[in-house]
């Protein structure tokens, strides 16, 4: 990426942010070179993650939710990331979130883009962050990540966003507990969409009441409060986030200024208690992991020769040697080389 | 290096109801290891250049049943040359009179399809257009 395509994104050029994601989704090398050239550019964008059960009207929030946004007075930039699966048979994927979003594509201050998770566990694809990264630099000033129909696994959303959304629909008597522990410890805001369906306000008090168990049992608010005690924070210690559960109907805008108002309260709290920075400190040590473990990853297949690691995995096969023992074997043997 | 996907964008532009045939090429683009970006009904040409654009596909796929594609399949061309997409390839679907195909061709359409066509001839001409290209 050069000078020239750096500026031509963080001036606004569609086409050239369009590409740079695409580098960057297939890891190519140009994309690593933009990753490198945008990173200081970063850092400015406010993540919102967006998860909750297949069908829960994620991608109807996320319409309604970026409506609401362009509306206001400084009218933010919005980037949309909207995941979905990847068959594990085909390799291909059928990325539908656009269909919900119909009010947004004729807007210059939105930009949508759906990525397959291409293997990815977790509710994310392995690029989801890195086009976080290239929108945060092109200056767009909210992100939504949407991810895949999620289950009680799929929460790597948490790393990535500032502020996780966890969508449930209403339910009625036992399948209220459909929002598994996992995934509801990791809401900073819940909702509660297809309120317009019975149930709505029984699902209500009872995440309130679950939340409020939580809340009471570790004094704090799940795991987000809990890292807070920094130089920022000392100053003045936080009252800890006690995540709010809204309702709204998303097909009908209904509820979502409150939503909005929650997600801007969050904020608000993010940064005054310091948190913030400990989310970003925490992301950026991730990714460092990551990357460490990625280049040891490609440095050690480099240098295992095909020969070598089939031969070692035949005496695997044939019970002469454990797994453990055979890797051990090959990172020895080429440490040797 | 994992391989470069390709990436559809399947769309129906005007006001057509008829959403039976996209989503049978969707879905068959997608068993055949395509990524395929449905929009969904009643899309303008703007929008659906548009949503190229955003997406970074490579081929466009329209599918008009409404007997409206020789305004609305010029149109989507140039509004798509107009974001800087004049690149893509167009595959267009449905109700299209046997007359009509030389006009959409000569538009820049790579090639059209009508009722009972079968899935895997397309999935076979889009990665023969796409192959074609890169040996280019
Ligand atoms: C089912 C149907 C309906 C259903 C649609 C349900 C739905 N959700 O899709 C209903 C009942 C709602 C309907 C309504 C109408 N219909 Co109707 N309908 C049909 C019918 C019988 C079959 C269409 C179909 O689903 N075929 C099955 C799919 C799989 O086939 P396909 O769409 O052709 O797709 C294949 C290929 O064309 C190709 N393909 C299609 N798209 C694409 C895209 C790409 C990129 C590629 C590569 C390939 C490709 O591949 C597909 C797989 O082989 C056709 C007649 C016919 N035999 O085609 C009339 C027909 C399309 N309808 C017609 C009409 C007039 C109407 C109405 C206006 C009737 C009215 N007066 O109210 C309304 C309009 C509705 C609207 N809002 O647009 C006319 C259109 C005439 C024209 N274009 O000149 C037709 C041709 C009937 C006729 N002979 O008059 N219809
Ligand atoms: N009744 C009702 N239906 C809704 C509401 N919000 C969304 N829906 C419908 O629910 C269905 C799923 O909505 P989506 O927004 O696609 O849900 P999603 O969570 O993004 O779905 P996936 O991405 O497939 O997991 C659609 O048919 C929507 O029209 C709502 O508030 N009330
Ligand atoms: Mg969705």
């Amino acid at each position: 990426m050069n000078a020239q395509e750096v500026k031509n994104l963080i001036r606004g050029d569609r086409l050239t942010l369009s590409r740079i994601l695409s580098q960057v989704e297939s890891q190519s090398e140009a994309g690593r070179q933009a990753l490198e050239a945008l990173f200081p550019f970063t850092g400015r964008a406010h993540k919102i993650g967006i998860t909750g059960a297949p069908g829960a009207g994620k991608s109807s929030l996320v319409n309604a939710l970026t409506r609401q946004l362009r509306r206001q007075p400084d009218a933010p930039k919005v980037a949309i990331i909207a995941v979905d699966p990847t068959s594990p048979f085909s390799g291909g994927a059928l990325l539908g979130d656009r269909v919900r979003m119909p009010d947004l594509q004729r807007d210059p201050g939105v930009f949508i883009r759906s990525m397959a998770t291409r293997g990815a566990l977790g509710g994310l694809a392995a690029a989801t962050e890195a086009f976080s990264q290239v929108f945060d630099a092109a200056g767009y000033d909210i992100i939504l990540i949407e991810t895949v129909g999620a289950g009680q696994a799929e929460v790597e959303v948490v790393n990535l966003a500032h502020t996780t959304i966890v969508v449930d629909t209403p339910g009625t008597g036992d399948d209220i507990q459909a929002i598994k522990a996992g995934i509801l410890e990791i809401a900073d805001i819940l909702v509660i969409n297809k309120a317009d369906r019975p149930g709505a306000d029984q699902s209500v008090r009872y995440l309130q009441a679950m939340l409020e168990m939580g809340y009471a049992r570790s004094g704090t608010a799940g795991h987000h409060a809990s890292e807070t005690v920094n130089s920022v924070a000392a100053e003045k210690p936080a009252e800890p986030w006690l995540p709010p559960v809204l309702k709204t109907i998303a097909i009908e805008s209904q509820g979502i200024e409150d939503l909005l108002g929650a997600i801007q309260a969050h904020r608000k709290f993010l940064l005054e208690s310091g948190t913030w920075q400990v989310k970003e400190r925490q992301a950026l040590q991730k990714a460092i992991q990551r990357a460490i473990a990625q280049n040891l990853m490609d440095f050690w297949e480099a240098k295992i020769t095909p020969e070598l690691f089939e031969a070692t995995l035949q005496s695997v096969v044939e019970r002469k040697l454990s797994p453990e023992s055979a890797a051990q074997y090959l990172l020895q043997t080429i440490q040797g080389l | 290096m994992p391989e470069k996907k390709i990436r559809v964008l399947i769309a129906k532009p005007g006001l057509d109801g008829h959403d039976r045939g996209a989503k049978v090429i969707a879905r068959a683009l997608r068993d055949d290891g395509m990524e395929v970006i449905y929009t969904g009904l009643r899309q303008t040409p703007q929008m659906i250049a548009e949503a190229a654009l955003q997406e970074d596909v490579d081929v466009v796929g329209l599918s008009i049943l409404s007997g409206a594609h020789n305004v609305l399949v010029p149109q989507v061309i140039q509004k798509l040359r107009e974001v800087g997409k004049g690149d893509v390839f167009i595959f267009v679907g449905g109700i299209i009179p046997q007359a009509d195909i030389p006009g959409l061709l000569q538009a820049g359409v790579k090639k059209v399809y009508g009722p009972g066509t079968d899935t895997r001839e397309v999935c076979q001409d889009i990665r023969a257009a796409i192959a074609e290209r890169q040996q280019a």
